[in-house]
């Protein structure tokens, strides 16, 4: 029992970076209508950003701050000079392919620039002290650090899109652009914002995903990005509440599966898990957890 | 003066061009009504008006300066607010968030009091104020669609269709209300209906289109008085 | 390397071009590729001849691929799912059972298939965002699933059959890396021929309807569902005979890095974007171009993928339609030059970025898809 319970809040420790990545994926395609499969690897790359802010003698939270910002930048660039001029509700194809082609040209480069051959692999500094926040109770300080985080971000994010003007405007074009245009919202501006705000989200998560384990190298994402598609999936691919709760729900199972699978000698199979939700999800909900019921328009 | 001007406009999607060398006026504080049959390009006038065509041929003119070229944004930021086919409210928003979406290029102080009073002018909506603006019924979406409209302090109200699905009795509440906003503001409006009675009687022009080419216009007595343009085009 | 019949569908977008025009320059293009690809393997060395044969069996497994999202619009990011079983079926074939490696093929085709309506079935009931997924999905498990039924030596989900074991039909005819090309030649050849068959057929213009315009093609009489179904188990079909031939040449059957099927998947899709999606000798061209590229830069670690995800990207800017699609417009544009008024765009049927809503995939289009 014991046990479980400490693999249940190490689940939410991984459940929170999948929860982020997650939350990004379900930003960008309520806002832009796109999957964008490179979320993973727009996250490495920022993370190895936020590590070379630390190796150049920035502390750990201005590095990750930093690189939250430089992200944003680059995520809103990104979705204008290679997303926007791509679209083409006839060709839904061609965003999925520039996404694919991001995918592996951020990987390469993350592994090009910041990677000597030969070096060791690269350490972030931990952002929390290591160790459980008492003898007696086998959870550790990071988890709750982690946790701390992902309450502030949903804290932030909920103010942002219900509060303010800009956050109405971005709920606008999600939910109707032509109409957005109409009331003279500029959609290009908003989905820039859009692309940005994912990209800061997918540089915070990518950090966090660094601290944990020892030292991390250029594949660390791309577990992460499955857990994340079945995260958002699972919340329904609509609501950002959907992709939080779906992340914190693989999280745990990944966490859970990984300790009982070993139990029952099934290494290696918490990768399977994930997929199962969504395949259990799809087939009783269809549009997942929180999703709406969409019309495909004909 | 004439704040809406189309000249020679010509323009539809795609490679196919569905109106043809168009012109049309609306003269300030008027209520100009377009009206012909299904597919006629009535909806696509108004479109063209809004840059949201494909292409457009011609030159629309906007209070004396040339849109023809320009977004659909800055055109609804130039004063022109488009009230469109099947309403196009933002479903899964509030009212009240569709009311503000309306103010939302608005830079001066007055929403708040616009807010107030478009609750006075559409009580219906006050009622569902925090509703989901997908979950009320087709009228209630009309009348938040054109109090949305209104928010944006426009100065040409172009509204397509309208009636569509509407009751016959919400409708002519609606057809009331639309004229008595432009006799108390001045408010000029470009309307396009199939509902051609209706349309005239709080109209002051009309014209009648016909497979992208303007057929018939007049004011909108003569119109409505002319049988045989009644009983071939306007169907009463 | 393309059979005799294949360039026909060679004809650019406006009207008939040189090859049907000029029917006997279609006969000495034929041939001149015949000649050049029987003549290639002697005169390399086995290294080489590894490389042509790799790029023969990645082209079957794009064409699968391409039949699948190209033509029939479905995407898949996990078709390395299917040639991954193709492989280990193959591999598990020769090394438990101790078959001829050339007979495990038709299982392989069978198997594959199969999957691909066990696929194809759910597939219809979600949405296209999904279907991505559990695409994604089946790329990813597969590894992890072989690694519970398959141990090789060293415990991991890998096979080597040694050359003892992959005994073929006919041992002594040629040099090992040679008849493995000539294996691969062939296959490619008769899958590329099925296909270019196909997408001429009343079949494959109802794949193409189906891509473009769903409930229209429903109205005139196409099922829709079998029509999908059908090209899921086809396209994994095809990526199963690759996974096979992969076997036969390289001796391996590998799933103990986990995201090795899904970056096949990845490279399959290449492949075909940068050949051409929607056309038939694409998926060739990107599988020549893709395999290139990785061994021109094999020594830098992350450089072959780098380059490959900018190209993907440029390709999407520049050659929307690939390879093929560029020089489709470009002879085009030279004809267009030449004849005296505007050229008239007849609807291109199997592209992928088609235009819209006319029923040009079915028996109402003008002409040939390719």
């Amino acid at each position: 029992m014991e046990l479980f319970f400490n693999q249940f809040f190490n689940g939410i420790g991984s459940g929170v970076v999948y929860a982020s990545v997650a939350l990004a994926l379900v930003i960008i395609y309520r806002t832009t209508g796109v999957l964008n499969f490179a979320q993973g690897e727009m996250a490495l790359f920022s993370t190895f950003i936020t590590w070379w802010f630390t190796d150049q003698g920035l502390g750990i939270v201005p590095a990750i701050l930093l690189s939250i910002l430089v992200s944003m930048v680059g995520g809103a660039v990104i979705e204008r000079l290679l997303i926007r001029p791509v679209e083409s509700d006839k060709s839904p194809l061609n965003v999925v392919i520039v996404t694919l082609g991001l995918f592996l040209a951020f990987n390469a480069l993350a592994q090009l620039i910041f990677i000597k051959p030969g070096a060791e692999a690269l350490q972030m500094p931990n952002l929390f002290p290591s160790g459980n926040i008492s003898s007696s109770i086998g959870i550790r300080k990071s988890t709750i650090g982690y946790a701390a985080i992902l309450v502030v971000e949903c804290v932030l994010l909920w103010l942002l899109l219900q509060k303010t003007k800009v956050g109405l405007k971005l709920r606008a074009v999600a939910s109707n652009p032509e109409s957005s245009k109409l009331v003279g919202i500029n959609t290009g501006v908003m989905l820039m914002t859009g692309w940005g705000l994912a990209a800061g989200i997918g540089a915070l998560a990518g950090s966090l995903a660094a601290m944990r384990g020892t030292g991390f190298d250029t594949s660390l994402m791309q577990q992460v990005l499955v857990y994340a598609f079945a995260a958002a999936a699972l919340g329904g691919f609509d609501s950002p509440l959907g992709a939080v709760v779906g992340g914190l729900i693989v999280g745990v199972a990944e966490s859970l599966t990984v300790q009982y699978g070993h139990y029952i000698g099934l290494d290696g199979i918490e990768l399977v898990v994930p997929f199962v939700l969504i395949l259990v999800v799809l087939l009783v909900k269809p549009n997942g957890l929180f999703g709406r019921n969409i019309v495909e328009r004909v | 003066m004439s704040l809406l001007e189309l000249r020679g406009v010509s323009g539809g999607y795609g490679q196919v061009n569905v109106l043809h060398s168009l012109d049309l006026e609306a003269q300030e504080g008027e209520v100009a009504v377009i009206l012909g049959a299904n597919g006629a390009g009535k909806t696509t006038t108004l479109r063209a008006i809004c840059g949201m065509l494909d292409k457009v041929d011609g030159e629309v003119f906007f209070d004396g300066s040339e849109i023809t070229k320009m977004s659909t944004q800055a055109i609804a930021r130039a004063g022109i607010a488009h009230v469109p086919q099947g309403r196009g409210t933002f479903g899964d928003l509030s009212v009240d968030e569709n009311l503000r979406l309306g103010a939302i290029s608005r830079s001066d102080g007055g929403v708040g009091a616009d807010l107030d009073r478009s609750y006075e002018m559409f009580p219906r909506l006050g009622e569902r104020r925090f509703q989901a603006a997908g979950s009320m019924s087709g009228g209630e979406q009309q009348m938040l669609a054109i109090a949305r409209a209104l928010m944006s302090r426009p100065r040409l109200l172009l509204l397509d269709e309208p009636s569509l699905g509407l009751a016959p009795l919400i409708t002519r509440d609606l057809f009331q209300q639309l004229g008595r906003i432009n006799a108390e503001e001045g408010l000029t409006m470009v309307v396009v209906e199939q509902n051609a009675s209706l349309a005239l009687d709080i109209a002051h022009h009309g014209f009648v289109l016909e497979t992208g080419t303007m057929v018939v216009t007049g004011s909108a007595e003569s119109l409505a008085a002319d049988e045989s343009v009644r009983n071939a085009y306007l169907g009463f | 390397m393309t059979a005799q019949g294949e360039s026909s569908v060679e004809a650019p977008v406006e009207g008939p071009g040189l090859m049907t025009r000029v029917p006997w320059l279609r006969v000495v293009v034929g041939l001149v590729f015949a000649v050049v690809a029987i003549t290639l393997p002697f005169n390399n060395t086995p290294d080489v001849n590894q490389t042509f044969s790799q790029v023969l069996y990645l082209a079957i497994a794009a064409m699968g691929l391409n039949l699948l999202t190209g033509f029939n619009g479905q995407v898949s990011v996990g078709h390395g799912a299917f040639y991954g079983v193709g492989a280990f079926t193959s591999a598990l074939l020769v090394v438990n059972h101790g078959w001829y490696l050339e007979a495990t093929i038709p299982v392989s085709i069978v198997i594959t298939a199969v999957l691909g309506i066990v696929v194809g079935f759910p597939a219809l009931r979600v949405k296209g965002l999904y279907l991505a997924l559990i695409t994604l999905g089946l790329a990813v498990l597969f590894p992890r699933v072989t690694a519970k039924f398959v141990e090789g030596p060293g415990g991991v989900a890998l096979l080597q059959p040694t050359r003892a074991q992959v005994q073929s039909l006919f041992p002594d005819i040629l040099e090992n890396d040679q008849y493995q090309y000539f294996v691969c030649l062939v296959a490619m050849v008769l899958l590329f021929w099925v296909a270019s068959n196909l997408m001429r057929s009343r079949m494959g213009r109802a794949m193409i309807a189906v891509r473009d315009q769903e409930v229209a093609a429903s109205t005139v009489g196409i099922d829709v569902a079998r029509v999908k179904v059908a090209s899921f188990a086809l396209s994994a079909a095809y990526a199963g005979v690759a996974g096979s031939l992969s076997v036969l040449v390289t001796r391996v059957a590998d799933a103990s890095n986990p995201l090795i099927y899904f970056q096949l998947s990845i490279e399959f899709l290449i492949a075909m974007v940068i050949g051409g999606a929607a056309t038939i000798t694409g998926p060739f061209l990107g599988a020549a171009l893709l395999v290139a590229i990785r061994k021109r830069f094999e020594d830098t670690e992350a450089l072959a993928p780098a380059l490959l995800g900018f190209a993907l990207i440029a390709v999407v800017f520049v050659l929307p339609d690939g390879i093929v699609g560029a020089y489709r417009r470009l002879v085009a544009r030279l004809r267009s030059r030449r004849s005296s008024g505007p050229s008239d765009p007849r609807p291109e049927v199997a592209r992928s970025n088609s235009t819209g809503p006319d029923l040009a995939g079915t028996e109402l289009a003008g002409p040939e898809p390719t």
